[in-house]
């Protein structure tokens, strides 16, 4: 972090035109994007804006692999609900952020990921470390740029940010020639500020289409608010509860909604989708009225589409008019951003008795629970979703939790409830494993007064376990749990279930983590049965620094219930406990 | 069913790989694309067609206006237009068998833009079917085909259309250099359509 003479001098920049290298420009237009802290990798195309950093008030993390830098980016993104800002040279460098990026694109996280390219005397020319990283990130960027003037910096990088913030928002990679980076060009600040952001002139919010919802809303006997991640992007969270609870509409969310409504609140039913419970699922398949708000009908989320809640009329806020009638045909669409929307439309919708619906659904919560593993009496084996649980009372939900992508992420979904928005850090759209380490590391830099905990797989996390390094580095705190089944588990799970069992390639030969933790100066031990969890995660929080605790969990559990991918949304394969075979509604 | 996009882009580097981009996205096969100047200082017109479900149209819309080059976005669809193409022909003809060619290009009002002693060039514009109507009579007379080149479609609108993002980026005639600047910085200002 800079010296207080280095942020007035970088101040003095924002406000008064100066001649500048390409290489300080970068740092002067972050620092006026209000930048504080951004993740990286040096190499020979960006050396010139490392050699600028020292002038200004901008803490780098040292990442250990490229893929850390854009996965830290998007976990400090997705905690603060900042641009999280990645750096990386030309070539390989550029070509590692990709995964990262990828990810933010599928979960809507604004970055900016800036890289430095070849001069652009040799572009083109495939000169050492040259890649095509504006070609090759097109697909999974909202916009990039390639500069090679210095003077197009400024501009470019001030734009990345409103195009990364803007809409529905999306990372955006700036990428800069080194001619670039050493040439001068006056910095000025206010003339580089980009033309109003130009909103999609396909949203579209009518009074009819308000009315027309608050009428549904009014007179169905069976509603369903379908809650994701755009609630906590618009910041609609209260109006979300307000419609919820003045229209007695229970609430299902989404993987990346989970705390977007209180998972306490009474109307909260629970995740939906191919891991949400069966009572989440059925009451969807037999809704008369679905009211989506912020969310994208991904096929986790519906199963077929074509035996989707036929029932029901459905409603769909979104401000992205490209996901309106893409996989679920609905009757009224609402094109704008939800917490506008839901003004509108709450002084619209009257007080209702849900009662009814609400006592059914109740009912059959109860013949489930008693299948559930977070109810059966310690056998002596270590569930993970003993773990989740645990760690959901022992933290008393308070925690930022970054998980990684497969079982331990669905138990988690299942096991913690989230009652605060951007408290679950997790890679829903692309599923990437590895996000949980690096993801953690940019969540604890934007939220150093926060417990944060990493749950990853013993697979997953050996994708990306040398950003330990990085978390020694930068002396932060975090608590890492590794969901240890030796298996690649999720993948286990889908070869017992649909290819007879044949384990192909997912046995997993892993290093003794406590060691690996152990090499880097972080403490930690094994928990082999439930009765040690209790005493290991106190250890772990009450550790000055980070900490890492290897769960040896049960080998060859599977996450209940699950809809095999293509089926019906009822059509769930169940808890054991009676019969693990694929059931229907009825036989709860 | 056949969609027929008119956009507005940006004329920056690598816009049409965007645009193209998109397509390949979605798996759709582009079957004609012209790009040219527009009206308007800076921006580009293209009209684009491709056969996509009916109901891709919105999707497909909705998904080129998240472009960040591009600025307008028409589906001309079904709406009263006019499309043209441009087609050049080189057919084998000697001086024997010019003459039946002549009298075709006359039928098709098409004209001879070269004429050498082994070859001629015909220039075509019209509807596609009145292209394809040329090229099978060509076929089926003496004259050997040598090349075909066509341009793809253009299309405008019919009558007085003119689009809400266009009206709000100023009159056709306005200064170039002033349009240019609206263009890019005053979409703001864009009413939607």
């Amino acid at each position: 972090m800079g010296t207080n003479a280095t942020t007035q001098a970088a101040n003095a920049h924002l406000t008064t035109p100066t001649r500048l290298t390409g290489a300080e420009i970068v740092w002067a237009t972050l620092v006026g994007e209000g930048v504080t802290d951004v993740f990286g990798y040096p190499g020979g195309a960006i050396l010139p804006v490392y050699d600028a950093l020292r002038k200004f008030p901008i803490h780098h993390t040292l990442v250990r692999h490229e893929q850390g830098a854009s996965h830290m980016a998007d976990g400090y993104a997705r905690a603060s609900g900042k641009v999280g800002v990645a750096i990386a040279t030309s070539g390989p460098g550029a070509t590692n952020l990709v995964t990262g990026i990828a990810t933010a694109m599928l979960d809507s996280i604004p970055v900016v990921c800036i890289t430095g390219n070849v001069s652009s005397k040799i572009l083109g020319t495939d000169a050492f470390q040259e890649v095509d990283i504006t070609g090759i990130t097109l697909p999974v960027t909202k916009h990039n740029f390639l500069i090679n003037k210095t003077e197009d910096i400024a501009p470019a990088i001030r734009y990345a940010f409103q195009i990364a913030q803007s809409g529905r928002p999306g990372p955006v990679l700036v990428d800069i020639t080194k001619d670039a980076q050493q040439g001068t060009a006056i910095f000025d600040f206010a003339a580089a500020k980009p033309r109003a952001h130009r909103p999609h002139p396909m949203l579209k919010v009518e009074e009819s289409g308000l009315a027309h919802a608050a009428e549904l809303i009014r007179n169905a006997k069976r509603p369903v608010i379908l809650a994701g991640h755009g609630v906590s992007e618009s910041g609609a969270m209260e109006q979300l509860r307000t419609l919820a609870e003045r229209a007695q509409i229970p609430v299902a969310l989404t993987l990346l909604g989970l705390g977007n409504f209180p998972a306490s609140h009474p109307l909260n039913l629970g995740m939906m989708g191919m891991h949400g419970e069966s009572w989440v699922n059925n009451a969807i398949q037999e809704a008369d009225l679905l009211i989506a708000c912020g969310m994208r009908f991904d096929d986790r989320v519906t199963g077929s589409t074509s035996t989707y809640a036929t029932k029901a009329k459905k409603i769909h806020i979104e401000v992205d008019p490209a996901e309106v009638n893409k996989n679920i045909k609905v009757d009224v669409a609402l094109i704008g951003d939800l917490r506008a929307v839901l003004e509108d439309l709450l002084p619209r919708i009257p007080g209702r008795d849900g009662s009814a619906w609400l006592k059914s659904i109740d009912a059959s919560k109860g013949a489930v629970a008693v299948r559930d593993i977070k109810n059966i009496a310690d056998s002596g084996h270590l569930y993970a979703a003993h773990v989740m649980h645990d760690l959901w009372r022992i933290t008393a939900g308070n925690a930022i939790v970054v998980t990684d992508v497969g079982q331990h992420q669905m138990w988690e979904a299942q096991y913690f409830h989230h009652e605060n928005p951007r408290t679950l850090i997790t890679s829903g759209g692309l599923g990437t494993m590895g996000f949980a380490l690096p993801a953690a590391i940019g969540a604890k830099t934007a939220c150093p007064e926060k417990e944060v905990w990493v749950i990853a797989g013993d697979g997953g996390f050996q994708m990306t376990s040398p950003e330990l390094s990085t978390i020694v580095q930068e002396g932060l705190k975090i608590n890492i749990a590794v969901i240890n089944n030796g298996y690649l588990g999720m993948v286990r799970q889908w070869q017992e279930f649909f290819y007879e069992r044949n384990y192909e390639a997912t046995p997993l030969v892993s290093p003794d983590f406590v060691k690996l933790a152990d090499a880097h100066g972080i403490p930690g031990r094994a928990v082999r049965t439930r009765a040690e969890v209790a005493d290991a995660v106190a250890e772990a929080r009450s550790s000055k620094g980070t900490y890492l605790l290897n769960f040896m969990v049960e080998k060859e559990d599977a996450v209940y219930p699950m809809i095999p991918a293509g089926n019906a949304l009822h059509e769930m394969i169940r808890r054991p406990g009676k019969d693990p075979l694929v059931e229907s509604p009825e036989d709860i | 069913m056949l969609h027929t996009f008119v956009a507005y882009v940006e004329d920056l580097p690598g816009v049409l790989t965007r645009v193209a981009s998109l397509f390949r996205r979605l798996n759709i096969n582009i079957n004609s694309l012209t790009v040219g100047r527009s009206e308007k200082a800076g921006l580009s017109r293209l009209t684009l067609v491709c056969e996509a479900s009916g109901e891709a149209g919105h999707r497909i819309r909705a998904s080129l206006f998240k472009l960040e080059n591009v600025v307008d976005v028409d589906d001309i669809a079904q709406a009263p237009n006019v499309t043209r193409e441009l087609a050049l022909i080189k057919v084998a003809a000697t001086p024997h068998s010019r003459s039946q060619i002549f009298e075709l290009v006359e039928v098709f009002r098409a004209r001879i833009v070269d004429l050498t002693s082994e070859s001629l060039m015909i220039e075509m514009t019209g509807v596609e079917s009145k292209i394809e109507g040329l090229i099978q009579v060509l076929n089926e007379s003496e004259g050997q085909i040598l090349e075909i080149c066509r341009s793809g479609k253009m299309t405008m609108r019919r009558g007085h259309h003119t689009s809400g993002v266009l009206r709000a980026l100023g009159a056709a005639n306005a200064d170039l250099e002033e349009a240019a600047a609206v263009s890019l910085q005053d979409l703001s200002a864009v009413k939607q359509d």
